[in-house]
């Protein structure tokens, strides 16, 4: 198996979808020949052409209206938001449109398409261009929301996302794009609402998305230093949401930590919480703990975002704490 | 565009489906028997027929929140229809849609829409589909003087001109965007006007001149298949109802309501048809009786057909 970055991965499931069905094709701004604000189509334009790459003028409920129509009608759009900020412009094409038409019309359209957006802070791009809004997606039924931390993962879900015949929110951590992993030559799916089980361990749960993940997963290597044995679990898709996996460990584990970039208020955190303790409060020795963003704007500066951004001491200090 | 006498006729039946149509509606929704809110095209009728009548059956339109006349002109079956606005789970969606969500893309129906400017994209993106795949089908977009202030329909037009996206964007400029007159709402007189922006043809017609709105849209049509590109067709009418149905209208007097009433656009092609010799008064009085029997069939259908049951509530929410 090849070492591919989380990027390659992106653009080798959309390649292999392209070549493997007529139907799929890509749309948005700056996706053509400049391939991508962060590269993820490139090359694409040179070997499908202008009619399956297509760029888009800089108006998002455009694009995502176009891809909802032509899905309507059986195509398989992938459309790109450049960033997922930029997605309030479009929200109504996406979440009055696109999520409820087949339920709306009786169960009788399908829509299947894919909007694609990169999101997450840590590049100096400041509160417009760094949010993480996974959890404004999970509140509407009908739409699907996948969020890879991985390569593998990255090809596998954005595969199933294409194939999938409902509107899927895809979910890319720009910050993630250059990390390498092994991602296999041919296609293959990730099942949406499989979390994995990222690390096993015995005395705690972290529950983390995105690049949250490997900010757990350095946390546990330090917990271990200290005797305390952490499962980390990735949910990768955050609709559905697998809270079996999470719900079994925490019963193994008696404890959970959920970590988040997105603001810890209303986060996605909240529902994982919910659900786990509906579920498993018998289980849990102490509360569930929250590790996530502090309910501000994404800052600019530095030391502000750093403070923004949630660490591996930060869920250290947690795990310690709830460990009394 | 020269029109045969039995298309003619065809029309003339279509906008009679829709007014008799609409009047039903208007009297079981007062009487207690349809649920939420309605929105009537009496006084519109020839917009979406003339309109319509230039389609196919695999050409597609998307709709508005005033959209049952565009569905009955476009093919929508008035059992289903009717069934649906009762909330029964006979209806084009079983009772999860209601009045403003009716669709049936098997006909080419892409949806009623309760978001003003909402189907402006969307009507690209069905377009982009057929250019994609190479077909001649076409989509007319019937959008209101209200949602032609929406960045939607404006991000619309201009992708629509830009990729040269086989859509007839027809405005159906009825004078009010709920309460609020378009002289308030917008600078131009004209929302054709607006079509120069985009380097594509603007047309006012007479909205209440079903032949009128016919021509111009079969044009549009033409130029559309033909690979030309988008059209701006504006149909200047008027609704007879207030925006939704219990609405007192204060913001219009009764003069402005008769005076349109006076230009009833079914009446007055009924009067053309009958001065042309189409047709005489007992076959205008016989499509008269047919429709009020398909319409007595409709709604027999709707009040005989069950409700949804509880559970259905969870059904159909993803593929």
């Amino acid at each position: 198996m090849a070492k591919k970055t989380y990027l390659q991965a992106l653009n080798e499931a959309l390649d292999q979808e392209m070549e493997r069905d007529p139907a799929v094709f890509i749309l948005g701004e700056d996706v053509g020949q400049f391939g991508g604000c962060f590269g993820v189509t490139q090359g694409l334009f040179a070997k499908y052409g202008e009619a399956r790459v297509k760029d888009t003028p800089i108006t998002e409920s455009a694009i995502v209206g176009a891809a909802t129509g032509a899905a309507a009608a059986g195509l398989r759009p992938v459309c790109e938001i450049m960033f997922v900020d930029f997605i309030g412009v479009a929200l109504d094409q996406l979440f009055n449109q696109a999520a409820k038409m087949r339920y709306m019309f009786g169960g009788k359209a399908k829509i299947p398409m894919v909007l694609r957006a990169p999101q997450g802070a840590g590049i100096g791009a400041a509160a417009q261009h760094s949010q993480s809004l996974e959890a404004w997606f999970m509140h509407v039924p009908g739409l699907k929301v996948a969020i890879p931390s991985t390569p593998y993962d990255a090809k596998g879900l954005l595969i199933a996302a294409i194939r999938d015949d409902n509107p899927v929110v895809f979910l890319e951590h720009k910050l993630l794009y250059g990390i390498e992993g092994e991602v296999p030559d041919q296609p293959y799916t990730v099942e949406f609402g499989k979390a994995a089980v990222v690390r096993e361990g015995a005395d705690v749960t972290l529950v983390a998305t995105a690049k949250m993940v490997h900010t757990a997963l350095d946390a546990a290597a330090q917990l271990a230093e200290m005797g305390i044995s952490a499962e980390v679990i990735d949910p990768r898709t955050l609709l559905p949401l697998d809270t079996a996996t999470m719900v079994s460990s925490v019963k193994k584990t008696h404890g959970l930590v959920i970590v988040h970039e997105a603001v810890k208020f209303a986060g996605a955190g909240a529902e994982i919480a919910a659900q786990v303790a509906e579920q498993a409060f018998d289980y849990l020795d102490a509360p569930i703990v929250r590790v996530a963003a502090p309910f501000t704007p994404v800052p600019f500066s530095v030391p502000l975002e750093n403070a923004f951004i949630p660490n591996a001491a930060d869920i250290v200090e947690a795990v310690k704490r709830m460990r009394g | 565009m020269s029109v045969s006498n039995d298309q003619m006729i065809e029309m003339l039946r279509t906008m009679t489906r829709i007014r008799q149509f609409e009047t039903r509606v208007q009297e079981f929704f007062a009487a207690g028997k349809i649920p939420g809110f309605v929105h009537l095209y009496i006084g519109e009728e020839a917009v979406a027929t003339g309109a319509c009548g230039t389609l196919g059956a695999t050409d597609y339109i998307t709709s508005t929140h005033r959209g049952h006349g565009h569905l009955i002109a476009k093919g929508g079956d008035l059992k289903l229809m009717m069934a649906e606005i009762f909330g029964r789970r006979t209806g084009y969606c079983k009772g999860k849609g209601g009045s403003m969500h009716i669709a049936a893309v098997e006909l080419g129906i892409l949806g009623a829409n309760g978001i003003v400017g909402g189907g402006g994209p969307i009507a690209n993106g069905a377009a982009l589909a057929a250019k994609y795949r190479g077909t001649d089908q076409v989509v007319v977009c019937f959008f209101g003087d209200g949602a032609s202030n929406q960045g939607t329909t404006q991000e619309a037009l201009n992708l629509a001109s830009a990729w040269k996206l086989p859509v007839v964007f027809v405005n159906e400029n009825n004078g009010y965007g709920i309460s609020c007159p378009t002289c308030k709402s917008m600078a131009v007189a004209d929302i054709a006007d607006r079509a120069a922006a985009y380097d594509i043809p603007g047309v006012v017609v007479d909205g209440n001149d079903v032949l009128a709105v016919y021509e111009a849209v079969a044009e549009a049509v033409k130029r559309a298949r033909a690979g030309a590109g988008p059209s701006l067709i504006e149909c200047k009418t008027y609704r007879w109802r207030g925006h939704f149905e219990g609405d007192a209208c204060v913001y219009r007097d009764d003069q402005e309501l008769a005076d349109w009433v006076k230009k009833d656009p079914l009446q007055r092609f009924e009067n053309k048809l009958l001065a042309d010799g189409l047709l005489d008064a007992a076959k205008v009085e016989s499509i008269r009786q047919e429709v009020a029997r398909e319409l007595d069939a409709a709604v027999a259908f709707a009040e005989q057909s069950p409700l949804p049951e509880a559970a259905e509530v969870l059904e159909d929410v993803y593929a």
